[in-house]
């Protein structure tokens, strides 16, 4: 049994598709509990109880809404490019789910243990783009299109912010794998994680998590208020669904990102405590709730803000701390806290 | 203009959005204002304008005497009445007919009305599925009257001091 799955392709193939189902199915089942957390948080910050309707506390809402959603007739606009049209959805989810094969959830928990985890996560998140820019362009449409460039602007900017923030936890670990990353936060627990000798850029990721996923206050794409709904507008049943998932599965995987960069991924907190996948979720639930939190208090930001904090505020900052961390790394400032490879992190 | 160092400050510490935070969640933990509407309904006034009903006479006669002031001074023009004498020799309509559709829900009816015959009852809750049961003829008015009588006696009689 041990020789078919390691050594015959199909067996391979066989173990490979299991992995992949064995993420991206509890991602999809938890994704539904999300989007209900996220609605039942949005709605008790305003005062209302939010969706209580279907299931104890509401809490199947969103599988009545995937039913909606699929039995709703696809419209398709006359003026569309319909392959691209139908491309456009598909390439936005996919690509959210791709990312996820090199998370670790524990320690060797993962799809691919390749040593440029960090460099596929940006290759496959700036494919992301083409999903909206396609999608907007294929609706041959006015709202939809602007959307979508104001979407290409937003997560190209942002992407070199979060870029420069991660080579800050590069050069401190000294690898690119994303396994290699936790272990150099092992130690101490709470206190040797990286959010404190990177703490600035924690908040920036975090931010910057916000605009690269197109989330409240940075969702200009959307922005309903002025352009319907953006590159979604000629969208609709499972093609309009489809966008959404992925938009919250990239989310997930960057709560993931912030869990695993800064917040020690799976280890616990406190060094009595054993290790363990539930200390990744606990993060990442709790990011979540800062993310549905920053969604109910804050309003949108206007279009030129964002590309002010975007390039000058974010992109200078985090330069600086790139120089400033590759300075502290070489001479070992701060007991080696920025140089972890040398005190065998 | 000397640099407002304190704003600054409060920008790069993300002063706004932190109070921003703490308000949403002293809110969070606040009790909801939510109605569960099927569950729950809000209290309606006595002078709450729903749906119309003919009423009768605790003897069961028809209080319409079809002097069709209603049908004149609708502005929607959604109430259509025909009359003629009864073997009894009394006035009474033939034909009353109201437009769901196009009624406003003013309440000019039952200002106009000289027998308290045509009122606007407590229900709000006639969703149809068809046009069609908008319509409603004199037989559903009836029909109306005798199942909210006991309401609509109710608010009359609680608003009469202030008319």
């Amino acid at each position: 049994m041990y020789e078919f799955f390691t050594t015959t392709n199909l067996g391979i193939a066989l173990l490979i598709l299991g992995q992949v189902l064995l993420i991206v199915v509890p991602l999809l089942v938890a994704l539904a509990f999300l989007l209900w957390a996220d609605r039942k948080v949005w709605a008790a910050v305003q005062l209302r109880k939010g969706p209580n309707v279907v299931g104890a506390f509401g809490l199947l809402q969103s599988f009545a809404d995937f039913i909606k959603y699929v039995l709703k007739e696809i419209v398709v606009p006359a003026g569309a490019d319909k392959f691209v049209f139908f491309l456009a959805p598909m390439t936005s989810l996919v690509l959210a789910l791709v990312a996820w094969a090199v998370i670790p959830f524990n320690d060797g928990w993962v799809v691919a243990d390749i040593n440029v985890a960090i460099l596929f996560i940006f290759a496959v998140s700036s494919l992301e783009v083409y999903g909206v820019i396609m999608g907007g362009w294929a609706s041959n449409s006015k709202y939809p299109f602007l959307g979508s460039l104001r979407s290409a602007a937003q997560m190209i900017s942002y992407e070199v912010s979060i870029g420069l923030i991660i080579i800050g936890v590069i050069l401190s670990t000294g690898s690119m794998n994303l396994t290699a990353i936790v272990h150099a936060q092992e130690g101490a627990g709470l206190f040797s994680w990286y959010w404190i000798p990177h703490f600035p850029m924690v908040i920036l990721f975090i931010i910057s998590a916000h605009a690269e996923t197109n989330r409240p206050p940075f969702d200009l794409p959307e922005a309903e208020s002025e352009l319907v709904a953006g590159y979604q507008v000629e969208y609709s049943s499972t093609p309009f669904l489809l966008y959404m998932i992925g938009e919250y599965v990239a989310i997930t995987l960057m709560t993931a990102l912030i869990s695993i960069l800064f917040f020690g991924g799976w280890l616990s907190p406190i060094p009595g405590l054993p290790d363990g996948i539930l200390w990744l979720f606990l993060k990442m639930a709790f990011f979540w709730f800062v993310f549905m939190m920053t969604k109910s208090v804050v309003p949108r930001y206007r279009y030129d803000q964002l590309m002010r904090i975007g390039w000058k505020v974010f992109l200078p900052l985090s330069l600086a701390w790139v120089v400033l961390v590759a300075f502290f790394a070489q001479y070992g400032a701060f007991w080696g806290t920025y140089a972890r490879w040398t005190t065998g992190g | 203009m000397a640099f407002d160092y304190v704003r600054a400050a409060k920008y790069f510490v993300l002063w706004d959005f932190i109070t921003g935070f703490r308000l949403g969640l002293k809110y969070f933990f606040k009790p909801k204002y939510t109605v569960n509407y099927p569950y729950e309904k809000n209290p309606l006034s006595v002078r709450f304008r729903g749906e119309h009903a003919l009423r009768r006479y605790p003897n069961g006669e028809e209080r319409c005497i079809a002097c069709k002031l209603c049908e004149a001074i609708c502005p929607a023009q959604a109430i259509t009445i025909d009359a003629e004498p009864r073997d009894d020799g009394s006035r009474r309509t033939t034909r009353y007919d109201i437009d769901m559709t196009k009624c406003i829900y003013c309440g000019y009816c039952q200002e106009a009305c000289p027998v308290d015959a045509i009122v606007e009852g407590p229900n709000f809750e006639f969703a149809t599925e068809s046009r069609e049961e908008l319509f409603y003829d004199k037989q559903k008015l009836l029909d109306n009257g005798e199942r909210w009588e006991a309401e609509i006696a109710r608010n009359i009689e609680l608003d009469a001091p202030y008319r």
